[in-house]
């Protein structure tokens, strides 16, 4: 049945997983017919699904270096472009995006279009080039163009700093949706979550995660589309939601202009205060797009900081370096957006369902409108306002729910709108097990990212050149080991809330890496001066930034909160790191001395797809 | 040679410069005239949260696949593209 090797066969492999997987569910839709528990189907689907990769990642374990750093580089275009996808749409993405756009609106979606956009900026300006180079982490390239161990150590600094940021976020994730579909405690769900994304990764480092995470994409992508797709055609019977939704949409915006949207006053907001904690209500336009020229910049600059920071991840850049070539790697960024674009435009649309539904009198699901008492009697209204998910207030004391007095969490956008909608528990068992693949991909690439630049750039290229082969492996994986084990740690006391937000990992790495990346293949004047002022000073004023902005930190330094700069606030302060960054490379660049002739005929090299890699295969 | 390598690199940053002012308008232009944008309409929906929603990131897939493949044909033009391996 498979003649050739194992890459020769990967359509035939994946499109059974795939059918398998379809079976499964379709047995879990019967089970569920026959009596079986809404929680059992929950354990079985996470269950499964995590069984499944951890068998693929012991089936990946590799002693070579090459194919612990890149796969071997034979990962074919289209399943790199899946493996990138999933690498990308982290938990917070799956179960957080539409929410987000649920109650942000327009305002919001400047982050569908920041990370979509960026990847225009790899493509174009980075991921072909360092294909070329050969490298096997992205300091392991900044190292070598500028040269020297400091440069190298800067850039890890970055590294380090942007990816921590993210990856205890995604153990966090996963650790919560782990809990919630398994029953067991957050603190125990973490480190069960962190077993599974060490199994998948740690026998076979990038080749493991590469075929786990295609393994995750599938089923990320069926667990977000076949809700959405099943919604609209409930919904007003729109077979095909991304280009029907325009009448929705519209009624919408006359449902809001008929209730009315109510900022809820000071007062009343802590009247109810502990029981609102981390919900929202509606307060804003779906569709309108906010006046005036501050409301414009808010939207580029969080866009900016977004597509700029895409291109700076070290967790992403590295899975280009996995194709069998450059014209691969150029097609590959190409697949990624195309394989990411299907559940970001599915987004929006999620969003609209369900605000519909729930706001609209006219359909059954509506709850708005209505009396309270009866609303509180719902099924799904009792079950997550148990669990602190929904609140419903009556501020004005009229009996009536209005758009201002419901609460819920972004969360529940994703998570409860198959069972609002009224969709079999089969649906939400499986919706649980595309955000456990969703958190579990990102945190597999972000804890490989970490621990393959402290292996290679920091152990073997700084501290002990000559280790061979079977060591250099063995310190890969202890040290994947301990950065997850320190992430989860972290996650499991609860300290994520320090860490205000995901958007900080963009502007971490947009302020101390992008410049120093593509000048390095884009201008041969550029220095190893230049990209050690740089990198240093990007990230620290970057910091200094955020420290000043950010209420929590600058409260706690100068007792006071300030206001930010220019509109520039916490989720933004990339702008201005990176600006930072690119002035005084390019001006300490111009005060050092020219490249010497070497590093200029390497930045030649690389800027041509073919002849051989700077880096050779085993470096 | 070296020649030959000049006038490729010459048209490969051609190439970047067009692919990021399609990607400068799409992500950024369009989006400082949202208001504007709003009163327009695309397939019922109000054309600035259409853009945002799916159509900048739909122009973004297709910029993608058309500047790599021709990206690929500056390649040949001048004999840069890769031997196949396999």
């Amino acid at each position: 049945m498979f003649k050739g090797g194992f890459i020769n066969n990967l359509p035939k492999i994946y499109g059974l997983y795939t059918g398998g997987f379809a079976i499964f569910i379709i047995l879990m839709a019967i089970a569920e017919q026959m009596g079986m528990s809404a929680k059992s189907i929950g354990v079985m689907f996470v269950g499964f699904t995590v069984l499944i990769y951890a068998l693929i990642g012991y089936l990946s374990r590799t002693v070579q270096v090459d194919a612990y750093y890149v796969a071997g580089r034979q990962v074919p275009t289209v399943f790199n472009g899946m493996a990138t996808a999933a690498d990308w749409m982290s938990g917070a993405s799956f179960v957080a995006l539409a929410g987000g756009v649920y109650f942000g609106g327009y305002t919001y979606m400047a982050f569908l279009v920041g990370w979509t956009g960026g990847y225009v900026l790899v493509a174009s300006l980075l991921a072909p080039y360092l294909r070329k180079f050969g490298c096997y982490t992205v300091p392991d390239f900044i190292g070598t163009r500028y040269g020297g161990n400091l440069v190298r150590a800067c850039s890890v600094f970055v590294l380090f700093i942007a990816s921590f940021t993210y990856v205890t976020a995604q153990i966090n994730a996963t650790g919560t949706i782990a809990s919630r579909a398994l029953g067991i405690d957050f603190e125990l769900a973490v480190w069960v979550g962190l077993i599974s994304i060490l199994i998948c990764s740690m026998l076979g480092g990038m080749r493991a995660v590469t075929w786990t995470q295609v393994a995750q994409y599938i089923v990320l992508i069926v667990a977000y589309l076949l809700p959405v797709f099943w919604i609209g055609s409930k919904v007003g019977g729109n077979f095909f939601p991304h280009l029907m939704l325009g009448d929705e949409v519209a009624r919408i915006g006359d449902l809001e202009q008929q209730f009315g949207l109510v900022k809820n006053s000071a007062a009343d907001m802590a009247s109810v205060k502990d029981s609102v904690k981390g919900l929202k209500y509606i307060s804003g336009a779906h569709s309108e797009v906010p006046d005036g020229g501050m409301a414009v910049w808010k939207y580029i600059s969080l866009a900016i900081c977004m597509m700029v920071g895409t291109a700076s991840l070290p967790h992403i850049l590295m899975r280009y370096f996995t194709t069998p070539s450059v014209k691969a790697a150029r097609k590959s960024v190409a697949w990624s957006l195309f394989f990411i674009f299907l559940l970001y435009s599915s987004a929006p649309m999620l969003a609209t369902l369900s605000k519909l539904s729930l706001i609209d009198p006219n359909l059954a699901t509506g709850i708005i409108g209505k009396s309270i008492s009866e609303v509180q009697a719902l099924e799904w209204v009792q079950r997550w306002s148990e669990v602190k998910q929904v609140f419903i207030a009556d501020f004005n004391g009229d009996g009536i729910l209005q758009l201002n007095e419901f609460f819920m969490r972004g969360d529940i956008v994703v998570l409860a709108t198959p069972e609002i909608a009224g969709l079999p528990f089969v649906i939400s068992g499986l919706v649980f097990a595309g955000g456990m693949a969703a958190a579990m991909s990102t945190a597999d690439g972000l804890v490989l990212a970490i621990s393959n630049a402290l292996s290679h750039d920091i152990y073997y290229k700084i501290i002990d050149p000559k280790a061979d082969t079977a060591k250099r492996l063995i310190v890969a994986r202890v040290l994947l080991v301990l950065i997850g084990a320190a992430g989860a740690y972290i996650a499991s006391f609860r300290l994520t809330s320090i860490l205000g937000s995901v958007a900080w990992a963009f502007d971490f790495a947009m302020s101390g890496l992008f410049f120093p990346l593509v000048l390095g293949v884009w201008w041969k004047r550029a220095t190893r001066e230049g990209a050690i002022a740089g990198i240093m000073a990007g990230i620290l004023s970057g910091l200094a930034y955020l420290l000043y902005v950010y209420p929590k930190f600058s409260i706690a330094i100068w007792g006071v909160a300030h206001e930010p700069w220019l509109g520039i606030d916490h989720l933004r302060f990339g702008m201005i790191g990176a600006p930072v960054c690119l002035v005084v490379m390019v001006v300490v660049s111009l005060m050092t001395k020219e490249p010497d002739a070497a590093t200029q005929r390497m930045v030649d090299e690389t800027r041509i797809p073919s002849g051989k890699a700077v880096l050779g295969k085993q470096h | 040679m070296k020649k030959n390598a000049n006038a490729y690199w010459g048209k490969t940053k051609n190439h970047m410069i067009v692919t990021l002012l399609i990607w400068f308008f799409f992500s950024l232009v369009i989006f400082m005239f949202g208001s504007d944008l709003n009163t327009m309409s695309f397939l019922g929906y109000p054309l600035a949260y259409y853009m945002t929603a799916q159509g900048s990131l739909l122009a973004f897939v297709v910029l993608l696949f058309w500047t790599a493949n021709k990206q690929e044909k500056i390649d040949h033009e001048h004999g840069y593209n890769e031997r196949e391996e396999n």
